[in-house]
This record gives structure tokens, sequence and C-alpha cells, in this order.
């Protein structure tokens, strides 16, 4: 093995290099990088003595994992029914404008915000709602996500 | 799940109303097919793990639950119907919705007739699809040398995925994405040259459609055929002769080789050899270098080289282990060069180019013909291979009809071979056919007692301990690559030794091999195959590959001094270190 992962090491051992532990071994992966590299997943598999494909089949399986990189603020638009009714999608429309992402295209080119919607955060009371890195934010508008991304933009 | 019950009273459950005897099935579709009902399956084979994909094996209890019979055990007084009203609407509907996903080419698909799915939908009364094609066209990948997979024809019964994983070990493709989305995938979406695919072509075996088939290259030897500049060649390996007539309605077990000799003459080859004879030449090169590793000490255990599956996924998986594997060329390869080099004489200097086909039961037959070590002078060994089922199509086109043909001979100096050269085509064959060389004592019941000493059978890991000049040799037969990664472990871990080892990538051998003709019902096919093959050794006046005495002027009239080594072995190298 040419590469060496010394994070993915400490994570597969903190999981006792189980195949069945596989999802959670994942998420800790994802949770370093932010994404799941492709060669970091083969190095996975080949550790856990599992095909690659497997590991693919896993890793593609659920939503949650992504294996294209992310941008440094993950901003997640809820479009659960109850944002929905409460006009989420005008939300996103105006984040996607901002942004100049659109529905095939999630991150930004410098890497600082990728866009993704989900469908319920289980706040709706809260809605319109959106996270950015887990952190929510309530009762959105489009106006308030605006003044919201000129914030994370000086912020960096 | 259920025990065997040798005190109990009997079990029994009601199939249709018909009372049937619980004989320790596993699922419910085994009791119902006891009853001769034929419920039809895609993703269901006796020899992979029960997956319960395509439901079409759908079953009503007397309460009116929809159950799958492959993935339900069966339990003492359990009442099941098959054909009811509800199961007949839910098999149709199951149906049209994997057509409505699927590519209606039907016409110029290569499966064609022999499209389990197509069956189906006429077996079925399916003769319209009301619902649109949602999936999105995806590329096919034609890059292996040895199979083709179009996406676009995959149903997700997983059978691909299953035998890859469980029977090989390899795992090349899996599932990947959900939902609509899903597909079968090697990872990343790489192409399946990109992966470490051994091009055992198991996966294009159990295949229901065309998604996955055997890249053909019949159209290549047909261009060589009608080239009136190429003196073409053809060499038809031991395992074809035992299948090629399941194509044409004749009996697994019954031996084809006359027929399919004249076949290949009717093609309009110019010259048909048998690969048995350089099977035996693979048993005196093998043996010689087995007895010279016995006396140098090794390395052991000395791995047979014969299956090029094997030798790929040693170099992708066990690198570690090149140097044990027989530095013997395959007999396919053996027979290509010394024919190659009898061409080069002066009396056959007559402008024509000489081409190589080679008629192989195996789809990495493919892969090893087109391997650089096997490239020289700005040729390959080996030009064209095309399978048993590729020769079956070529046949048909033609019209030449296999059954009615009078049994011809193949072409000399290469057409002589022993019982030992057949025995290549199934498990154990390399093994019984070198302890016959390596055994001094060469009399009837010397082979009866090699026969019975364990080399022979489909049991995954088979043993064996013979006698050579006092010494104890300890030999393993394995088959399916899933099996001989078991091996590896074992003998890695220090817990068994071998001094020799065959190993053969398809379960059963060759006769299973990814390029024989297909059939529904795998396992009692290669068992008929594996008998053809003994019978034919049975009937061979020659037993040991040392005695044909083409072997012997092989070594004498066409090699040089020197040249034996050189055109009969090969060296793998090892990956390079990154």
């Amino acid at each position: 093995m040419p590469q060496q992962y010394p994070e993915v090491d400490a994570i597969l051992k903190a999981h006792g290099l189980s195949q069945s532990a596989i999802i959670s071994i994942l998420q800790d992966v994802q949770k370093h990088y932010r994404y799941l590299p492709e060669d970091v997943l083969i190095y996975v598999a080949k550790c856990l003595g599992l095909s690659e494909a497997k590991v693919y089949s896993v890793a593609t399986f659920y939503d949650n994992f992504s294996l294209e990189p992310k941008g440094k603020y993950v901003i997640k638009v809820c479009d659960g029914t109850a944002c929905h009714v409460r006009k989420s999608p005008l939300i996103l429309n105006a984040l996607r404008r901002a942004l100049g992402l659109n529905e095939a295209k999630h991150t930004t080119d410098d890497m600082m915000f990728t866009l993704e919607t989900v469908s319920c955060l289980g706040t709706c009371g809260l809605a319109p709602v959106l996270t950015v890195n887990d952190k929510v934010y309530p009762a959105m508008t489009p106006e308030k996500t605006e003044a919201l991304l000129k914030q994370l933009k000086e912020a960096k | 799940m259920i025990a065997k019950h040798e005190n109990n009273t009997e079990k029994y459950m009601l199939i249709d109303g018909l009372k049937v005897k619980l004989e320790g099935e596993i699922n419910v579709l085994q009791v119902i097919r006891k009853t001769g009902i034929q419920l039809p399956t895609f993703c269901y084979h006796s020899d992979l793990s029960t997956y319960g994909a395509c439901r079409m094996c759908v079953v009503e209890d007397d309460r009116g639950s929809v159950m799958a019979a492959c993935s339900t055990v069966p339990r003492d007084g359990m009442s099941i119907k098959t054909n009811t009203k509800k199961l007949l609407k839910h098999r149709r509907m199951i149906l049209e919705l994997i057509l409505a996903n699927h590519c209606r080419d039907c016409t110029t698909c290569e499966k064609n007739q022999k499209c389990d799915l197509r069956a189906l939908a006429d077996r079925l009364g399916v003769y319209g699809v009301r619902f649109d094609n949602s999936r999105p066209v995806q590329p096919v990948d034609a890059t292996s040398p040895a199979i083709v997979r179009d996406p676009s024809k995959c149903i997700l019964c997983g059978d691909c995925v299953r035998v890859c994983d469980e029977v090989q070990g390899m795992g090349v493709i899996d599932f990947a994405h959900r939902g609509a989305e899903i597909e079968v995938t090697p990872a990343f979406g790489k192409s399946l040259s990109e992966t470490s695919c051994v091009s055992c072509g198991q996966c294009v075996a159990v295949c229901p459609t065309a998604a996955l088939v055997i890249k053909g290259q019949t159209q290549l030897v047909w261009d060589a055929l009608h080239d009136p500049n190429k003196r073409v060649v053809c060499q038809m390996a031991p395992a074809v002769r035992v299948a090629l007539g399941e194509d044409f309605g004749m009996e697994a077990s019954g031996i084809s080789t006359g027929k399919a000799f004249a076949a290949l003459n009717r093609l309009g080859f110019d010259y048909v050899y048998d690969t048995c004879l350089s099977a035996d030449l693979t048993v005196v090169e093998e043996s010689n270098e087995f007895l010279e590793r016995l006396q140098n000490g090794g390395p052991f255990p000395m791995f047979t080289s014969c299956c090029p599956g094997w030798v790929k996924f040693v170099e992708e998986k066990h690198p570690e282990l090149l140097d044990n594997i027989s530095s013997c060329k395959s007999p396919m390869q053996m027979l290509s060069a010394v024919s190659r080099k009898y061409f080069q004489r002066p009396e056959w200097q007559d402008g024509k180019e000489t081409v190589m086909v080679a008629v192989m039961p195996c789809t990495a037959k493919k892969a090893e013909a087109a391997r650089k070590e096997f490239f020289h002078d700005g040729k390959y060994d080996t030009d064209i291979v095309i399978t048993t089922s590729e020769l079956s199509y070529m046949l048909k086109e033609a019209g030449i009809d296999l059954p009615n043909l009078n049994p011809e001979s193949p072409d000399m100096p290469f057409g002589l071979a022993s019982g030992s050269g057949l025995l290549f085509g199934v498990t154990g064959g390399v093994t019984e056919a070198v302890i016959r060389r390596c055994m001094g004592v060469k009399t009837s019941e010397a082979l009866q007692t090699i026969a019975y000493s364990g080399v022979r059978g489909m049991d995954g890991i088979k043993e064996a301990v013979v006698e050579l000049d006092g010494k104890e040799i300890r030999i393993a037969v394995v088959h399916g690559l899933a099996n001989t990664e078991k091996l590896i472990k074992e003998m890695q871990a220090g817990n068994i030794y071998y001094d020799f080892v065959e190993v053969m990538t398809c379960p059963g051998g060759c006769v299973n091999g990814g390029g024989q003709p297909l059939a529904k019902k795998r396992q009692p096919i290669r068992e008929k195959r594996t008998t053809g093959i003994y019978n034919a050794d049975g009937m061979s006046q020659l037993k040991y590959s040392d005695e044909n005495p083409q072997v012997k002027s092989i070594y004498h009239d066409i090699l040089g001094i020197g040249e034996a080594h050189k055109l009969l072995h090969v060296h793998y190298p090892h990956p390079q270190q990154d």
C-alpha cells in the first residue's frame, strides 16, 4: 500500500476492524474528510476484507454519504411537507441564484458552499428551516437567507 | 432451519391441496418443485444464496398472504397455493414491470431465444407493456477482453453479483445506489477492465438476459476463413467435446469429439488439432518441473498454471505466490507456440499467413491469449479464442447440423492425445494426469488407485496423498476461487501443507467454464459433462501422457534442443511495486 491513512487506521481500530461496522466506519470517515474519498474507500475495503464494490454499494445506498467533496459550509434546506408549504422552495431558489448552483451542481467552485435539500429535519414547528454545518436556522425567508450568506462569506 | 428428524414423525405440507412430505428442503420452492410444478425464477440458483429479488416464485398461503417461495422456510402443516387468481395477476404484473425498464431490441439481441426474460414473458402471456422505460440508457461496457456488460438489459436479479462474490470470492460487481437509480456496477462506476475481474465468465453463465455476454469474436474467425491468403489452424479444448452437443439437443454426457472435429472441418479450417495433445505436453513438462522442484527443494506448493483465471487471481490478490505457479504455459498456449514453430518449416513457406484459432470452454482464455507475455515478433501465439457457445453460433449460422455429421478425426501431427490429456477438462484432472505420469507402476490397478485417491468428485477442496520414491506427496485440488482463497489462507496460516495444488477457477473445472453452452440446471449438467470426460478417458487406449508417440515426436522432430523450455514455458512477472 503506497499511501498511509493514519486517521482512517484509528477509525478502523476503534470499530475493531469489523466488517459489520462498515456504516459507522464510513460515517466517521466522512466526518473526518467531509466526504468519502475514493482512495480511502478502497483502503477501507482492503483493511476490512470487503470488496471495493461492496463498500461502494453501502456508500451509495445512503443519501447521507457523499462521494463528492463538500464545501466548507454545508447548507441543508429542509423540503419536508411543513417547510415546503411555508415556501422553502423560494429559499432554495434564492440560495441557488446567490451561489450559482443548480439541481446538478451542489458545490461552489471555491469549495466554500454545498447546497442540499433534506426531506425533513424534524423541527416542523420552526418551518421553514435550514441548517449550516448542523446549526439550525429557523423561520427563514429569502431575505434572511441572503443576510446569512453574507455573514458566512465575511466570516471566512 | 428444518432439522433432520430421524426419530420424529414425518412432516408434510400441502401444495395446491396435494400432501407432500418434507425431506429437509430448505425452502418452499424446493418442496413445490418435487410436485412437478416449475415455478418461474430469475434469481434462484441452488448453488448461490437465496436472494428473493425477482418475486417470480410468489405463492399464497391459506390466509391469503403472498410470499416468495424461495425465501420461505417450509413448516409442518403449511398449506400453499401456487396458481391462484391473485398470484397469476401478481406474476404478470411483476414481469411487466421488469420488462418496462428493459431494452426491447429482442429480435437483434444476441441472447435472443436463449433469454430467460423473453421465455418467461411468453410463458406467462405478457404480450404488452403498459409502462414507459424510465431508465436512462447507459453505455455498454466492452472494455474487458472477455465479457460485455450492457446495463440496459439488466433486470437486477443479482445472480452475477452473488456468483462473483460467493463462488469466486471476487466481488467485482455489486449493487450501487438505490430505488429507481439502483444498478449493478463495478465499484466507483469503473469499467470491467479497470477492476480485478479474472474474466471467468461465471456471471455470463448465470445472467438470465444479455446484460452480461461473452465478447464474441466469431466474425474474426469468419474473416480469417474467408481470406485465401491465410492458413487457418484450429485447436479444440477437452471440455468442448462434452458440451457442444447440448446446443444441438444432444445428451450432455455424450461425447461429440468426432462430430465436433467434422464440424470444424466443414467450417473450413485448414487444420484442426486437439488441445488434449498439448495437455499431454503440459503433463510431461509439469511433472518434470515438479520432480525438479522435489530435487531442488521447492518452492512448494507448486500450483498448476493452466487456468488463466487463476493466474490473474494470483496477480491481483496474491502476487507473493507467483513463483509457486508452475512455469508451464497452458495447453492452449503450448499448442499455438508449437504449431507456429511447425508452420515455420521450409515446406510450409507458401506465402500464407498462419492464423491460430482456439475453441475453448472458457472466457478467460480470451484474456490469456491477449497477454503481452505471448506476443512475439508482432504476433500473438493464439490469434483468436472463441468459446464453445460461439462455435455453436458459427455452426448454426452455417447450417451445420452437428448431430447428423459423420465423425472425423483431428489432423496430425497434433491430433493424437492420451486419456490424461482429456482429463484437463475436469477438476482434479490435471492432478490425476500428473500422478499417472509420475508413478512408476503403470497397471490398470494403479490407475484405479489414482482415480480413487481423492482427486475426483465435486467437493470444493479435495485432498490426496501419494507416495513417490518413498516420499509422501501431499496434494490438494481446489475449484472455485472462493474455495481457493480459503485454502491459501489456511496454508499461509501454517495450518496445512501441500506439495502440489491444482486450481481451477470455475466450479467443476473447465466443463463448467463461462464459455460453455448455457444450462438451466447448472449442477446436474456439469456432473454429466464430467462423466463424459471420464468415459472418454476410460475408452482411450493411451492412458499416459508420456507414452503418447506424438508427444515424443514433438520433442524429437519439432522442438530443437533447448527450445522446449522456451516454447513451452512462460514467466509471469511480478506486478510492479508502487
